[in-house]
């Protein structure tokens, strides 16, 4: 942004930055149509590339950093953001937990590359996909395939009110009760991954009349042993389960362990 | 042969595009020897670990493409799929569909017209920087888009991958008083549309033009969104015409099953989208292809405002090959988007169920529809049982890249040839250049540094 450096003193600067990911939770930020110009003007946009080609310089107050690790280069990246970050925000499924490019974490990288490319020699990328905090300390994970834009005012205000932002972890289904939803599964049999996922949506999914199929990740407290008859009794097989959880969060550590527990007994 | 010392100008990552790439040229004397638009997206392999996964799939899992247009991405996964199954949607669900793609239309469009393209215009680095002195007219888009979004929110749950859509129409289709409310919105969006084309229309364009070939779907009767046959319009230069020539030359159409028998991929060292070619030769899908070849189908309103903008009559065949005009032509798309969506919830009649079943059958199945960025194809192959044997998406930019590359390359040459630019003021024509095509790179993979090498 060409500002003048007067009018900034005192403004947190704000960077935002992407790795491996469809640019959706970074969109989030410009889909807060009613409050961006607010928030622009509480703190300065320095770095946001699908927003601005003036990118400013670092040290910046909150990085959102959006995306995976998928490359070498990605893995020095990480680490120079965080040292020029003084908080460093993850924001959405591929950043917390890998995204749904971690499937290649179960696969032959190499078999991958063949498939798409005629030329797999020309393409580099790492055999895995992980989430930012594999490679440095995050100060807080934002969860959701895409990110919730009440969720991000949140964070972005809490920091600004140097607060911890105030995201409950409880499951999806408190959101449903609130919402005064009917219980896709107790009335109509439905598999619905509610009760194992981060709320942040606003149970979304059992309005329009289907099951969850956890795109904000596992919540704070999950039982999977009591969780999973309940699919099976619902008509899910084996495969089906582990489907339902290696989708866009399928490296979040409590999915991954539920997934390779089904799969291998 | 005599060696120059040659310049290498390095120059930061570009701004304001959807996605990560770099662009290379090298230059000898006043000639473009190559301009290499470089994709260093890291892939992510949807391709491959869609196979195995369940037919139902795709609509949900190929939306995380892209954040910026995943309806389109469920749309033609989802004509992908039911063609595969034999399934036809129609009737109100088929209206429902194009009604939430109208939605992505607006949105989409209108961020790429206000916070991505417009500052180049009136120099400026963002929206952001733009509000403080044009604050009324960014109010104005960001009022706009969040119409589009509205639309996406109602019908879809969410703006951002929706949650609603199915194979064979949606889990829970709106009443009708949920669209009444709705079109109440939308009819001042319609009142800001028209006016982002006057506003768009009074920026300063240089003279360019394009002289690859163009394609879109086409429908009759109508302006194609969710479904159409694949249409290509000649190129001027096959017609021995400038590339700026305005008039609508012959068009050729194919089957969507034999797309992948004209747009032909190929892996180019430099980057990680895969290039295509339509039979051999540059094509250019996106506003101006579709506005080349179904202008004439747009609603009375739309056209009127092309012409008071300046395009010329489309019902008369004038076509628009400018690209730095593009931001005009997406202008009048979105007019037509919010005047199509009030159309159909003025028509809508909730159908009796909101989806029809589609049973698996092994077969392979095609689908395209018209992504804001352009012609989007989905492939699928499935087994009896329904899981997915083998996929294939042909995303707009990967198709448009050559072309993007071409422009970059004659653009440069021109400015070159009128004097002696500095690296700022060539970072600064490719990056218009580049965002006049609204390239999506997180669609053909991800981003854009330029590197310019003289020798």
């Amino acid at each position: 942004m060409t500002e003048e450096a007067g009018q900034d003193t005192g403004r947190p600067k704000l960077a935002v930055w992407k790795f491996a990911s469809c640019d959706g939770c970074q969109l989030t930020l410009l889909d807060c149509e009613d409050e961006l110009l607010g928030i622009a003007d509480q703190l300065r946009i320095s770095y946001f590339l699908e927003a601005s080609s003036g990118p400013g310089p670092g040290p910046y107050d909150l990085s959102l950093v959006e995306g995976s690790v998928t490359t070498g280069q990605d893995v020095e990246r990480i680490r120079y953001i965080r040292e020029v970050s003084r908080r460093l925000v993850t924001i959405g499924a591929c950043a917390t937990a890998g995204g749904v490019q971690a499937l290649r974490n179960y696969a032959d990288v190499a078999e991958f590359r063949s498939v798409v490319y005629a030329r797999p020699d020309y393409i580099q990328t790492l055999a895995t996909s992980t989430p930012i905090s594999a490679h440095v300390p995050v100060d807080f994970e934002l969860r959701g395939c895409p990110i919730d834009r009440g969720q991000l005012i949140e964070v972005i205000t809490a920091y600004l009110a140097g607060r911890t932002p105030d995201v409950p972890a409880h499951s999806v289904c408190f959101e449903c009760k609130r919402r005064g939803t009917v219980c896709v599964t107790v009335a109509h049999g439905t598999p619905c991954l509610g009760p194992v996922t981060h709320a942040g949506c606003g149970a979304l999914c059992p309005a329009y009349g289907r099951g969850c199929y956890g795109c904000f990740g596992p919540s704070g407290s999950t039982n999977f042993p009591a969780f999973v008859p309940l699919l099976r009794r619902d008509g899910m097989d084996t495969l089906d389960v582990v489907r339902v959880l290696r989708t866009f969060n399928t490296a979040a550590p409590e999915f991954d362990a539920a997934s390779r527990k089904e799969q291998h007994g | 042969m005599t060696h120059r010392q040659s310049k290498v100008l390095r120059v930061g990552s570009l701004a304001r595009v959807e996605g990560e790439g770099a662009l290379h040229l090298i230059l000898r004397a006043r000639e473009v020897d190559q301009a290499r638009l470089q994709i260093y997206e890291p892939p992510r392999f949807f391709e491959a670990f869609l196979r195995g996964r369940s037919y139902t799939e795709p609509p949900d899992i190929t939306s995380r493409v892209c954040g910026i247009c995943p309806i389109a991405y469920q749309l033609s996964a989802c004509r992908a799929v039911e063609d595969a199954c034999g399934v036809v949607v129609d009737g109100q669900l088929a209206a429902l569909r194009r009604l939430l793609y109208c939605g992505e239309w607006i949105e989409s469009q209108t961020l790429h017209i206000y916070l991505l393209h417009a500052p180049d215009f009136l120099g400026a680095d963002s929206a952001i920087d733009l509000a403080r002195t044009r604050r009324a007219d960014v109010e104005r888009g960001l009022r706009l888009k969040q119409a589009g979004n509205a639309i996406l929110e109602l019908l879809g749950g969410r703006a951002i991958h929706p949650v609603n859509v199915r194979l064979g129409g949606f889990h829970r289709v709106p009443a009708v008083s949920e669209l009444r409310s709705l079109a109440e919105r939308l009819r001042r969006a319609r009142d800001d549309a028209e006016q982002t084309v006057r506003w768009v229309a009074g920026f300063d364009f240089p003279d360019a033009g394009c002289d690859n070939e163009l394609l879109a779907l086409a429908e009759p009767g109508t302006y194609a969104i969710e479904s159409g046959t694949p249409t290509a319009m000649t190129a001027p230069s096959a017609a021995g015409l400038p590339a700026d020539h305005d008039r609508a030359l012959p068009t050729r159409t194919f089957g969507v099953r034999t797309f992948g028998e004209h747009v032909v991929e190929t892996q180019v060292p430099h980057s990680t989208a895969l290039h295509s070619l339509l039979d051999g030769r540059r094509h250019l899908t996106g506003s101006l292809a579709r506005y080349a070849i179904s202008g004439g189908r747009l609603s009375t309103i739309a056209v009127q405002a092309a012409q008071d903008a300046g395009l010329g009559d489309p019902r008369e065949g004038v076509v628009c090959r400018n690209p730095f005009r593009s931001i005009i032509v997406r202008a009048v798309e979105v007019l037509y988007a919010v005047d199509e969506a009030l159309r159909i919830i003025d028509a809508y009649e909730p159908p009796p169920h909101p989806y029809l079943d589609v049973p698996p059958r092994a077969a392979t199945g095609h689908g395209a529809t018209e992504a804001p960025r352009g012609l989007l194809y989905h492939r699928y192959t499935l087994d009896a049982n329904g899981t997915l044997t083998d996929a294939s998406l042909v995303p707009p930019t990967a198709q448009n890249q050559g072309a993007i590359e071409e422009d970059l390359r004659r653009l440069v040459e021109e400015r070159l040839g009128s004097g002696e630019p500095t690296e700022a003021e060539l970072t600064a024509l490719c990056e218009r250049a580049i965002r006049n095509h609204d390239p999506c790179i997180s669609c053909s993979t991800h981003f854009l540094k330029l590197t310019v090498e003289r020798s």
